[in-house]
């Protein structure tokens, strides 16, 4: 079912059959995240991409099937040795009444605490770190209720950065946000995906997602229906197949990656 | 042994034995903690040194010690010390169960007094006393299985796919309301004699309680404490919501289960010794956030301002109407009752 070369990657999962409660989302589903590569998950809404994510994350226990990581069930870690390992940004997480910036941050360090060991020189240092990777450094005596909408997701994404996981993944982390702050955000993933992390979002929007990602999964259904590199697999028969929106695809003018233009939907009537 | 603390952004850094222990001190906490548990003290010594017989303080010391006067040791140390003490030690366990439901809530309504655990004990130790008529022990025990079959049965009836906060509280009223119902229904049928006891203990109170009390309530909550301590992280944790609790690598639905059971432990360890004292298990976890500016509410802070209300609330009721003496129940219950009042306007708001 897979080739070889998937079982090279830090994290697939492998035949999962996943969903909630007797729903079923995906079945046998097989799809890997390339090592060092920026993937990004896309697909309509409901088609199952937010719950890969958390299945990968080992946020929801597969029915049949596994998932792997560095080559051993990811059910078979202690908790806190996946969270050294992975980290995820989910859709929603609730900042405690009154926390600054810095301390919501430092929460990311759990996974590298222990009750004797609350707070080490390298738990500064990393916090210290993550927070000027997302330049909130100022907003740092902040409280997070006070925030922008914009400054709030570099706060959350500090604090998984201070989790400092190789691995990195993201539930829709632009939604929310205007314009630039997402392309600012954007940018950020890709620079920490060009230090070395393997970063891993599911967006909504195709065309920052075929700018921004290296590499592609296209979800259905639940199942994976395309992958691959944006320019090699973006097409407007594939983008018909995923969304059932038609679309030409043109070269993104600026960083010539494919930009889909939508051509509309047949006329609708509002009167009746 | 311990490196000089540095101050930052992160509060106060200690670290000792080469970093094998290190964590961070925020000054504000430290300082309402100590001023806190200095009140609570003072005014235990203030209890132990009233009442119809005076005793001076520097006498109060020397029984404390064991080198007073037989007569006034038999005062100070058999009748006023277990009464005096109990007051902060209930009063710590009311507010760290106040702060361990609040947290898991994420509402600063979901208190046990308000969500039916209290009720609940109070039911099981009614039953064990009207029915069986049991000792000490066997009420402590009845209330500790009341908390926790009120516990279940409100997690129960609120779960729909896992519990959220604002529901269970909702869920926890109406069950506190019936218990509350059945407690005041087992007084009417009890036999005259128990139901006089048990209604004098209905309101919550420290009168008459010896020397055996302290030791029994002493030595549950010396197992309790530290237990709920070593999940203070954990729970913080919680707070954030399962999803990012849980990819930090905290086991949520065990460490919830574990903060629960010793949160009603706390409840019913109070109830059991000195009835369903209500409103300091609601009030003092937000108090000590307001003061210590902390994120979320705290263990310990919670635990310090329970002590102080509960030693300050018992001393009121001991000698505001003096020579007749409340039941502290009485006490918390008319302070608490405002501020639950404007908690609950507050709320409404906010939903």
């Amino acid at each position: 079912m897979m080739d070889d070369s998937v079982h090279k990657n830090r994290l697939y999962a492998e035949d999962v059959t996943i969903g909630y409660d007797r729903r079923v989302i995906s079945t046998g589903l097989s799809v890997a995240i390339p090592d060092g590569a920026f993937t990004v998950i896309v697909g309509a809404n409901a088609c199952g991409k937010s719950t890969l994510l958390r299945a990968l994350a080992r946020l929801l226990k597969p029915s049949a099937g596994r998932v792997v990581l560095d080559g051993k069930t990811i059910a078979d870690y202690p908790a806190r040795e996946v969270a050294r390992r992975l980290g995820l940004l989910p859709q929603s997480s609730i900042a405690p009444d009154g926390i600054t910036v810095a301390d919501l941050v430092a929460r990311g360090r759990y996974p590298h605490q222990s009750f004797l060991q609350q707070w080490s020189d390298a738990d500064e240092s990393a916090v210290i770190e993550a927070m000027a990777a997302t330049r909130i450094t100022e907003l740092s005596h902040r409280a997070v209720d006070e925030l922008s909408g914009g400054q709030r997701q570099r706060v959350w994404i500090a604090m998984v950065l201070a989790q400092q996981t190789p691995i990195l993944l993201l539930d829709e982390p632009t939604t929310y946000l205007d314009i630039t702050h997402q392309i600012e955000l954007m940018e950020l993933l890709s620079a920490l995906n060009r230090d070395g992390k393997t970063v891993t979002a599911v967006l909504h929007d195709l065309n920052q997602a075929c700018r921004y990602g290296t590499h592609l999964i296209a979800m259905r259904d639940g199942a994976v229906i395309a992958e691959g590199a944006p320019r090699d697999i973006v097409t407007a028969e594939l983008v018909e197949a995923v969304f059932g929106l038609s679309c030409v695809i043109i070269d993104d003018p600026i960083a010539h990656t494919p930009l889909v233009i939508p051509r509309g939907l047949p006329a609708m009537s509002i009167t009746s | 042994m311990s490196a000089p603390a540095q101050a930052s952004v992160f509060g106060y850094r200690v670290s000792a034995f080469g970093g094998k222990l290190s964590g961070r001190l925020d000054l504000r906490s430290v300082a309402v903690c100590s001023v806190l548990l200095g009140i609570a003290l003072v005014i235990g010594l203030l209890s132990l040194a009233s009442g119809d017989y005076a005793v001076p303080l520097g006498d109060v010391l020397k029984a404390l010690v064991g080198q007073a006067e037989p007569s006034v040791q038999m005062v100070v140390v058999e009748w006023r010390l277990p009464r005096a003490a109990l007051a902060s030690l209930l009063g710590a366990a009311l507010g760290l169960s106040g702060a361990i439901f609040q947290s898991i809530t994420r509402n600063p309504l979901g208190s046990p007094d308000i969500i039916g655990f209290e009720a609940g004990a109070y039911s099981g130790a009614l039953l064990v006393m009207v029915a069986l008529g049991g000792g000490t022990l066997t009420v402590a025990f009845g209330a500790l299985l009341g908390g926790l079959l009120s516990a279940a049965l409100v997690y129960g009836l609120a779960w729909r796919r896992g519990v959220q906060g604002f529901r269970l509280i909702i869920v926890g009223i109406g069950v506190s309301a019936m218990l509350t119902a059945f407690n005041k229904f087992m007084l009417l049928r009890a036999q005259l004699e128990v139901a006089m006891s048990a209604a004098m203990w209905d309101a919550g109170t420290l009168n008459g309680l010896g020397l055996d009390r302290l030791a029994l309530a002493g030595m549950i909550l010396l197992m309790l404490v530290p237990a709920c301590l070593l999940l203070a992280r954990p729970m913080a944790q919680l707070e954030m919501g399962d999803d990012a609790a849980r990819v930090l690598g905290v086991a949520a639905e065990r460490t919830r289960i574990l903060l629960l059971v010793l949160g009603v432990a706390l409840i019913a360890t109070v109830t059991a010794t000195a009835g369903p004292i209500g409103f300091v298990a609601l009030v003092a976890p937000q108090l000590a956030r307001r003061l210590t500016r902390s994120a979320g509410v705290a263990m310990i802070p919670a635990a310090a301002m329970g002590a102080a209300l509960l030693s300050a609330a018992d001393y009121l009721a001991q000698h505001a109407f003096a020579p007749t003496q409340l039941p502290v129940g009485v006490v918390t219950i008319s302070l608490g009752g405002l501020y639950f009042a404007w908690l609950l306007v507050a709320e409404a708001r906010r939903q």
